[in-house]
């Protein structure tokens, strides 16, 4: 299997109303030599339906599986949440084969079955384990030191741990990391680890916007001057709910929300055009000004 | 949906002893008897932290305890955001996010569920995305420069979930 080579697994959110994300991702990775195969036929990875149906969850998630090993490559994914289910249910239906034989026979019609011969990963476990620090620290062409910002890795990149097992959930480093490499500061901030809150959206809005909220005050308090995600579900908690939040609590923040892969891109020299900067909600003139100034 | 709790006094006669093999059975509900009830779910649960009745700790026990129909027609249980932290602390393992998944399980077998799962359910099995995807966002990717979005396949999806019990939730509306 070519190391370089993946499907690249986009999720529902994404597509939907996250695709800054999607733009700067395929950018970098396009230029860290990381090849993306398109798969038409994916679908849901399953996480969205395992509150009401577990069983739905896994055929879903085993269904995109199989047919990433019908094509022979690793699954690469941009949303943690797809990455985690994706993960766990590998995980889950190489260990427990009478799990395995039941969901495959829901399969078989359809000509697919699960062998647990592929991974899945999250594009940041691609970064920091197959490309490599190094690489990525070559491509480095303007070092952002001037930024200092703060990170928010989202739940499901850590946790649960057992099926995840990758970094550290109660003190990750590997965003900050992949931060550092770009040249910019990643400040540390009182509960880092804590939940965005999205899930909760639509459940109750007052405790998901109270969790972001939380978050914000944290990021403030230490002068951040952007936050970094990597999920697109904590992206939309804090960028596209910022101003919502600033309205419900009489509280402004002003926080730039980052994709990760666009503040890597800055450093790469790409355009803040380039890598769609103009689809993000809150305002990022500043932190391009300094950026840009930063050059001369 | 509204927060609100069931404060009545408990009756004996409303617990089901048997409802916590009925849980243990379950995959990811295997751990429920090990609950000792010390509250580390709680104390650490970012809901909890600004939900006036989301207490992972007390479903738990009602789950421990039988107290079924409580338990399952309560509102909070849907709160929970699936962020594993309790998982990952529990001195005992018992998973607890899981737990709270297998009760929203079983309260979506009793016909309990959300609108908004029915509707992720509907748009998966037409088009194997959650959310309906816009005609709008589609043609846009064109112009943003991004490859054709994946059309899902709908019947390699409803052949693969044919047999889903959850999917009489959704024949009313003509699935």
């Amino acid at each position: 299997m070519a190391k370089n080579q993946y499907l690249i697994f986009l999720g529902c959110a994404i597509p939907y109303r996250v695709s800054a994300y999607e733009i700067s991702a395929r950018k970098v990775l396009q230029k860290l030599g990381v090849e993306l195969v398109e798969m038409p036929e994916f679908n849901c990875c399953g996480l969205p339906l395992d509150p009401v149906s577990h069983e739905m969850m896994l055929i879903l998630a085993a269904r995109n599986l199989a047919l990433a090993e019908q094509k022979g490559l690793d699954i690469i994914a941009l949303c943690p949440g797809c990455a985690g289910t994706l993960k766990k249910v590998n995980k889950m239906l190489k260990e427990d084969k009478a799990l395995r034989e039941e969901i495959n026979k829901h399969l078989k019609e359809s000509g697919l079955e699960f062998k647990g011969t592929v991974n899945a990963k999250h594009i940041m476990q691609v970064l920091i384990e197959d490309v490599g620090l190094e690489k990525i620290k070559d491509s480095v062409v303007k070092p952002l030191t001037m930024l200092k910002v703060a990170e928010h890795n989202g739940c499901h990149i850590l946790r649960p741990k057992e099926y995840i097992g990758f970094d550290d959930p109660e003190d990750p480093q590997t965003l900050k990391t992949l931060i550092e490499a770009t040249g910019a500061t990643c400040l540390d901030y009182m509960d880092e680890t804590e939940c965005c809150g999205a899930p909760s959206v639509g459940v109750s809005d007052k405790v998901a916007l109270q969790l972001a909220r939380d978050k914000l005050n944290h990021v403030k308090q230490v002068s951040a001057e952007a936050l970094i995600t990597i999920c697109p579900f904590c992206h939309i908690m804090y960028d596209t709910n910022e101003l919502r939040i600033e309205k419900m609590f009489n509280e402004t923040y002003g926080i730039p929300i980052l994709h990760y892969p666009q503040l890597l891109g800055l450093a790469m020299g790409m355009s803040p055009e380039e890598l769609a900067f103009n689809e993000l909600r809150v305002d990022t003139s500043k932190i391009i000004k300094q950026v840009v100034e930063g050059e001369k | 949906m509204s927060e609100v709790e069931n404060k009545e006094p408990i009756k004996a006669s409303e617990m089901d002893p048997k409802f916590k093999y009925e849980i243990a059975k379950m995959h990811g509900g295997e751990k429920l008897m090990r609950c000792f009830q010390c509250g580390t779910c709680t104390s650490d649960c970012p809901v909890a932290k600004f939900s006036e009745t989301y207490r992972p700790r007390q479903i738990i026990r009602m789950a421990q305890l039988g107290l079924k129909d409580r338990v399952l027609n309560s509102d909070t249980l849907w709160l929970c955001a699936a962020c594993f932290t309790c998982t990952d602390r529990c001195p005992q393992d018992v998973e607890v996010a899981s737990v709270i998944r297998v009760l929203r399980n079983l309260a979506a077998e009793k016909g309990i569920v959300p609108q908004v799962f029915k509707e992720q359910a509907m748009s998966i099995l037409e088009s194997g995305y959650a959310y309906k995807i816009p005609d709008l966002r589609i043609k846009k990717r064109e112009t943003l420069g991004l490859p054709p979005l994946p059309r899902g396949n709908s019947e390699g999806i409803k052949k693969a979930l044919q047999g889903v019990s959850f999917l009489k939730h959704l024949e009313k509306k003509g699935e």
